[in-house]
């Protein structure tokens, strides 16, 4: 039985850790394709968020305690907010630099 | 780490340095060092050389890649943000010559090295317990070599009297100003408001792990002045006066109590910066808490530079 649960942790954490890196490949992509500023920033965000979300939420089951867990999910929670901080000071700066 | 990602990682590392060699735009190639300095980081955690990644992150890419964020936007105020000039033919085949000639001579002696290299690992690990922290790095960096890190932290003071001495004359003795003008009620004072209290509380973790797991004052020191940094320029605090007897205070304590627990060894302990017997780990705790604060201040200040506006003291 425990093998059985370990083996589907297991395929958990490489379906969603690949998920993620699917999702920062798209991110990328978008940062080099997008046309303007503001949808490249859209894109790196989706990255970020989703792209590290998954790929935290796929290495929960390997972590080795509780602390290692939560300090997985600390900084995902962390970089979410500073990436939502830094996304509105870019978006900022570029719709000033817009304004005749 | 081994096979297609090891190499994978190698490309991209030489690929990034090639391009940021050839990048024409100066802001560019400040990007691409940054990026540079997050795969090294990549590079050491391969090499299990955890202590070495968290630095190259901290203060490789991080602060010197906000030092140089800093240098290329000043540079592009005085029309230097783009490299026009192409040099010759002549001159780009020496250049070529000459770093192909030091790459090879660099080959030949690696070629040339004892094998196996002399190490010094086994000593370093039979002597471990002796100086009572259960990090290798700690005790290499504050029980073996300890002169070098006490060197290190005075290094740093006087690269940062070398940018106080590019202060005008008539703006010596105030403050530096990194403040960007930011909103009170905005997102760069929010962020200001919100994030110094957690980078405290990491700092002073990643301190105090640093004697037994990776981490130390250096990498503490480096979030401590980020947030410092980040407080200043949302404009919440104001930068010292460089003036300021108490700030130079702050600047050389740190120093001042390595280089007094270096001559209390020589007193007790027959050797400048030895450790009496027993005293090795507690000492070294001393020196790390004494040493973060300062080194803090030290690379905050290299990073808020020089004062340039000649303002009224307040």
């Amino acid at each position: 039985m425990n093998a059985l649960i370990e083996r589907v942790l297991d395929v958990w954490t490489v379906v969603a850790v690949s998920a993620g890196g699917l999702f920062f490949l798209a991110g990328t992509v978008g940062l080099l394709r997008f046309p303007d500023s503001l949808t490249r920033l859209h894109a790196l965000t989706k990255a970020d968020n989703l792209g590290l979300g998954l790929v935290v939420l796929g290495l929960l089951p390997q972590a080795d305690s509780m602390l290692m867990g939560i300090k997985l999910i600390l900084i995902w929670g962390l970089l979410m907010w500073a990436s939502a901080a830094v996304s509105q000071l870019i978006a900022r700066t570029v719709h000033e630099a817009n304004e005749p | 780490m081994s096979g297609a990602p090891t190499l994978a990682l190698i490309a991209l590392i030489l690929g990034l340095a090639l391009w940021i060699v050839l990048a024409r735009e100066t802001f560019a190639a400040v990007a691409g060092f940054i990026a540079y300095g997050l795969l090294l980081t990549l590079a050491w955690v391969g090499l299990s050389a955890v202590d070495v990644a968290m630095t190259e992150a901290a203060i490789g890419a991080g602060l010197t890649g906000a030092l140089l964020i800093g240098a290329a936007s000043r540079l592009r105020g005085g029309g230097y943000a783009e490299v026009r000039t192409r040099r010759g033919l002549a001159v780009r085949v020496l250049a070529i010559a000459a770093s192909v000639s030091v790459t090879a001579v660099l080959v030949a002696c690696l070629g040339m090295l004892p094998e196996p290299s002399p190490t010094l690992v086994p000593l370093v690990a039979d002597n471990l317990a002796a100086t009572g922290v259960g990090n290798p790095i700690t005790a290499v960096l504050l029980a073996f070599r300890a002169m070098d890190t006490l060197l290190e932290a005075i290094v740093l003071l006087f690269a940062l009297i070398a940018v106080w001495s590019l202060t005008p004359d008539a703006a010596w003795g105030q403050r530096p100003d990194i403040s960007h003008d930011a909103h009170p009620q905005g997102v760069l004072a929010y962020v200001a408001r919100v994030l110094p209290p957690i980078g405290i509380v990491i700092a002073v973790y990643i301190l105090w792990v640093g004697a037994d797991a990776p981490g130390g004052k250096f990498q503490g020191a480096t979030i401590l002045a980020s947030m410092w940094l980040l407080v200043m320029m949302a404009g919440l605090a104001r930068a010292p006066p460089v003036g300021s007897a108490a700030l130079r205070a702050w600047l050389v304590a740190g120093p001042l109590v390595f280089v007094a627990i270096g001559l209390y060894g020589a007193w007790e302990a027959d050797a400048f910066l030895a450790y009496p017997d027993g005293f090795a780990k507690p000492l070294i705790v001393v020196i790390e808490i004494a040493l973060m604060p300062s080194l803090a201040v030290t690379l905050a200040l290299l990073l808020a530079g020089a004062p340039r506006n000649a303002e009224a003291v307040p």
